[in-house]
């Protein structure tokens, strides 16, 4: 499900590389008050060329607000958007060069499909017969060829996303919006659409901005995903950064699970550092400098599949990254197996296991006791 | 990828002839909403609130004859504006006991028949909410096909069936029963009212009996209520908004109802909305129909006002 | 719940027969020969011929027709203006006391309407000398009035069930607000549009006590002048007329109800 394969070039990753590349669209310190109440706080985002960059966030965390803001259908309280150089800030939704994918997909109910996709090329007063191309070719880019003359409610949920989207891209935009492009969908359906989204994405080189609630939907589409929490973006980076290298307890809880522990720094060294955890019942030993100063309270977050679990005791290199608890509960799933641990402080671990061995008759079992080790750099250290 | 300009992207239009108009009169302070709203707000201001407040004006005039047929409320003698108020009318209304009884025989009519249009509607609005779809339909345009027929010619329909020697008693003829009197009673006036009003009550109670969810009942029958236990403790309860807004719909406009005592009703049928007519049509007297309009306006306001804290209140529920 | 009993079928049997049995004797009886409305003596058109030589009943129905259009046509312009605004625009000042004088129409007895608008005119011209006298004037004005509130709630209704995402698809396409509302708003609301022209129309076609009171002499509507007979006695012309007029209604509503049923499965999913 990697979207971006290692060995391309580096400058496919514009945003690695801020000095030689100029930002496609500039959200700078934009605010978005409704009454007293702010939906989007002094937000700053770059978004470069052709990426498809996910928006996530819970319901009220404001990305939809922002969404609306790129379209032109709310203005900002304060702050600009520049799109491709030019700012946009106050231009009307009707003259920025933007489309945009609706939730409900908006179709027109009383227009057919060909009448759906022709309206904004319309509106563009192209010569009739460039508006039948272009409708032909978008209705076979989304495979809907034999459908041009139906009326939206004469199409499955699936086949009304495809026009929405045949719509929006109708008149060429450089940048396409997209509001939960994926959410009326079935599960099925959607893990399919997925990968033709991105497909469509990349033949046509559009910059795509997704707004979605789903993480697993961010983190299969996305070049970059922004996290946002109460109308501010909490951390911007590729679905790896995000997921291995949060910043906050907040994108570390949001984005997959993760057991979160509090500690007191005992070692503040360059090349390491020693949390003590009353939680966790031993220190952990952290394999890397922390931006951090002794005796200060922090948490340490890390993966269920980052831990591994056995019946004797480990070495425990630098006395520390070893605890030890019951087994309390069991989900099996098949691939992996979910083992909630209670330590003795009362605090509850969750680790997960490959179940590689076939039926294992030898499986830990509920109610045995048992010890929990990781390696040294497989948490993150977390201040905020 | 360079930072030249996109050739593709057309810069933003700007000069379009409705956003020069909306420009110009937005520099005077005018908006397009101001314009959406602006001319149902003068319309209602002259032809609505102004009215009333003219009729409360001519309420405190006096008779008399010429043209118009009221005193003048501000006159102006010897360069000074004098300004003439009479309470005489209401005085009268609340004196009069022709005013009085009217008042009280209105409201007594009007809630003895919505109580009567209640009894007839709510089994004929629950039967169709719990029709299969297909009958559903063709029931409820039953129930709306009276509606769009002119007002008065059911009611004629009515005079015709309970007159003298009307379809009614010469049915009752055939069975050898003498007739009855029906035409020029207070009973012709509440089967009339019932009769024009019926769809009125029939259509909200069916709106809210329809949303029912069948699994309440379901549900009451499951823990053991039986048919009755389970209409008195769920859908009574819960089809209360429908009963109110059925029950206003008929007797507020029931209490100002004019045509339906005058063709159905006796000589000794008091209604206020005849008495109103009768005031100004027959006695002329202007100033006194308006202040018998302006106390009748009191008479429906209030339970206007009450019922819709009611219905609020069912609401917050 | 009475959903196998015997109660409710019955009972609503009994309802329909009360709605329509003196309608059914009403139609019936116009084709009676006799003049006694009640006294059946023969099949004959004779009323409806005699109904079509009666210039009076025939001036007043062209007029009520005339004021009924034109009042309808007002009210819809009008009340879908305050729809519009009511739904649209969440606060402005007045709110209150606005959607109080659109609903306020509705609840207010015809005669008070019909005695305040008739002192209105009456003000009027004698204050700034419009409008003068009485007639269809006065009262397309009174019957605008009543059915813009009927307009507003009916339109009201389709605006606030309206996806302003498909405005705003519009918008995003390159459409201006202006041509958006032609092209989008306008087609989605129409059977509003129509319903509401419609109602208006009955409404205004079928009203006696408004249009008594702000008539002048020589502008007697169609209901003024059924009144006037009926209140004298019985008339089998009247029941004529009514044949006719239900006639009209009855196929009007039936079309109505089919294009609704017809269209009703896709609106629900579209």
């Amino acid at each position: 499900m990697a979207k971006k394969p290692q060995q391309l070039a580096v400058d496919t990753r514009p945003w690695r590389d801020t000095a030689n590349h100029k930002p496609f669209v500039r959200i700078k310190n934009v605010t978005k008050k409704f009454g007293d109440v702010s939906a989007v706080n002094d937000v700053s985002l770059d978004i470069y060329r052709s990426e498809l960059f996910c928006l996530l966030g819970g319901s009220g965390s404001g990305k939809s607000t922002l969404l609306r803001m790129l379209a032109g259908f709310e203005t900002p309280t304060s702050g600009t958007i520049e799109i491709d150089g030019q700012d946009m800030t106050n231009v009307a939704p009707y003259n920025r060069p933007v489309n945009m994918m609706f939730q409900s997909y908006a179709l027109f109910p009383h227009m057919s499909v060909e009448q759906n996709i022709a309206y904004g090329l319309k509106r563009d007063h192209l010569p009739k017969g460039e508006i039948a191309d272009r409708v032909a070719e978008l209705l076979s880019l989304v495979k809907l060829q034999d459908y041009g003359r139906r009326r939206p409610h004469q199409l499955s949920g699936g086949q009304r996303q495809r026009v929405a989207l045949a719509r929006a891209l109708a008149k060429r935009p450089k940048l396409l919006l997209l509001d939960e492009p994926l959410g009326a969908l079935d599960k099925k359906l959607r893990e399919e659409t997925q990968f033709e989204l991105v497909k469509i994405q990349e033949s046509l080189g559009v910059t795509f901005i997704v707004v979605t609630h789903d993480q697993e939907e961010a983190m299969t589409l996305a070049t970059r995903i922004g996290v946002m929490n109460q109308g501010e973006i909490a951390m911007i980076g590729e679905p790896t950064d995000i997921y291995e290298f949060p910043n906050s307890r907040f994108v570390a809880n949001f984005i997959g699970s993760a057991n979160m522990v509090e500690g007191v720094v005992t070692e503040d060294e360059p090349g390491h550092v020693r949390i003590r955890s009353a939680e966790l019942g031993c220190d952990i030993y952290v394999g890397h400098g922390v931006d951090c100063a002794p005796d200060q309270l922090l948490w340490w977050a890390i993966r269920p599949e980052k831990m591994s679990l056995s019946r004797e005791k480990p070495e425990a290199l630098h006395d520390a990254n070893v605890t030890s608890g019951v087994v309390e509960e069991i989900a099996y799933l098949g691939d992996i197996s979910l083992y909630q641990v209670a330590l003795e402080s009362g605090k509850r671990i969750r680790v997960s296991q490959t179940n590689s061995v076939r039926g294992n008759p030898d499986a830990i079992t509920w109610e045995e006791k048992v010890y929990i080790t990781w390696g040294d750099s497989s948490g993150s250290v977390l201040t905020v | 990828m360079t930072a030249t300009h996109d050739p593709t992207i057309p810069p933003p239009r700007r000069l379009k002839p409705w956003n020069a108009v909306e420009r110009g009169l937005a520099k005077v302070g005018i908006s397009g909403r101001m314009l959406v709203l602006f001319a149902p707000a003068l319309w209602l201001l002259i032809f609505f609130l102004v009215p009333l407040a003219v009729v409360f004006g001519i309420s405190l005039a006096t008779k008399q004859f010429g043209r118009p047929p009221y005193s003048a409320l501000l006159s102006t003698e010897d360069g000074t504006v004098q300004l003439t108020l009479h309470l005489s009318n209401y005085i009268r209304i609340f004196t009069d006991n022709l005013y009085v009884a009217a008042y009280l025989s209105s409201i007594r009519i009007a809630a003895i028949s919505t109580v009567i249009t209640l009894l007839v509607g709510y089994p004929m609005a629950y039967a169709i909410a719990r029709a299969d779809d297909r009958w559903r339909n063709i029931l409820l345009m039953l129930v709306i096909l009276p509606f769009f027929t002119s007002f008065l010619l059911r009611v004629y329909a009515l005079t015709g069936f309970m007159r003298g020697n009307g379809v009614i008693n010469q049915l009752l003829g055939l069975f050898g029963i003498e007739p009855l009197v029906m035409m020029q009673t207070d009973f012709a006036v509440y089967v009339g009212i019932v009769y024009t009003y019926l769809p009125f009550m029939i259509l909200p109670l069916y709106t809210t009996l329809v949303k029912l969810d069948v699994s309440l009942f379901e549900a009451s029958a499951d823990l053991g209520g039986r048919p009755m236990r389970t209409f008195l403790s769920i859908t009574l309860p819960l089809s209360l908004p429908g009963i109110i807004a059925g029950s206003m719909l008929v007797f507020i406009p029931a209490i100002g109802e004019f045509v339906i005592p005058s063709l159905l009703g006796g000589p000794e049928t008091l209604m206020i909305g005849r008495v109103l007519w009768d005031e100004f049509f027959t006695a002329a007297n202007w100033p006194r129909a308006a202040a018998v309009a302006v106390a009748m306006l009191v008479v429906v306001v209030v339970p206007i006002m009450l019922m819709q804290r009611a219905q609020s209140a069912v609401v917050e529920k | 719940m009475f959903r196998r009993g015997w109660f409710l079928p019955i009972a609503a049997a009994l309802g329909f027969t009360f709605l329509y049995a003196p309608i059914v004797s009403l139609v019936i009886f116009s084709f009676n020969e006799n003049r006694l409305v009640t006294v059946w003596s023969g099949f004959s058109f004779k009323w409806y011929g005699e109904l079509f030589r009666d210039p009076q009943m025939l001036n007043a129905a062209w007029l009520s027709l005339q004021i009924a259009a034109l009042s309808a046509s007002i009210a819809l312009v009008l009340g879908t203006l305050a729809a519009v605004a009511l739904v649209r625009f969440r606060r402005f000042r007045g709110r209150t006391l606005f959607s109080g004088m659109v609903s306020a129409p509705l609840v207010m007895p015809d005669v008070i309407t019909g005695l305040a608008l008739l002192l209105l005119f009456v003000a009027m011209e004698s204050f700034i000398g419009w409008p003068r006298g009485r007639g269809m004037l006065t009262i397309v004005i009174a019957h605008s009035t009543f059915c813009m509130a009927y307009v507003c709630v009916v339109v009201q209704s389709r605006l606030s069930d309206f996806d302003r995402s498909l405005e705003e698809a519009a918008m995003d396409l390159g459409a201006s607000p202006v041509r958006t509302f032609f092209d989008i708003t306008l087609p989605i609301i129409a059977p509003a549009l129509v319903s509401g022209w419609l109602l208006g129309f009955t409404l205004s076609l079928d009203d006696l006590v408004i249009a008594s009171f702000v008539s002048g002499p020589g502008s007697s509507t169609l209901p003024m002048v059924i009144f006037s007979k009926v209140k004298l006695g019985v008339s089998p012309d009247v029941n004529a007329l009514a044949t006719i007029i239900i006639g009209i209604v009855a196929t009007g509503v039936l079309i109505a109800t089919i294009i609704q049923l017809r269209t009703k499965p896709k609106k629900a999913r579209a």
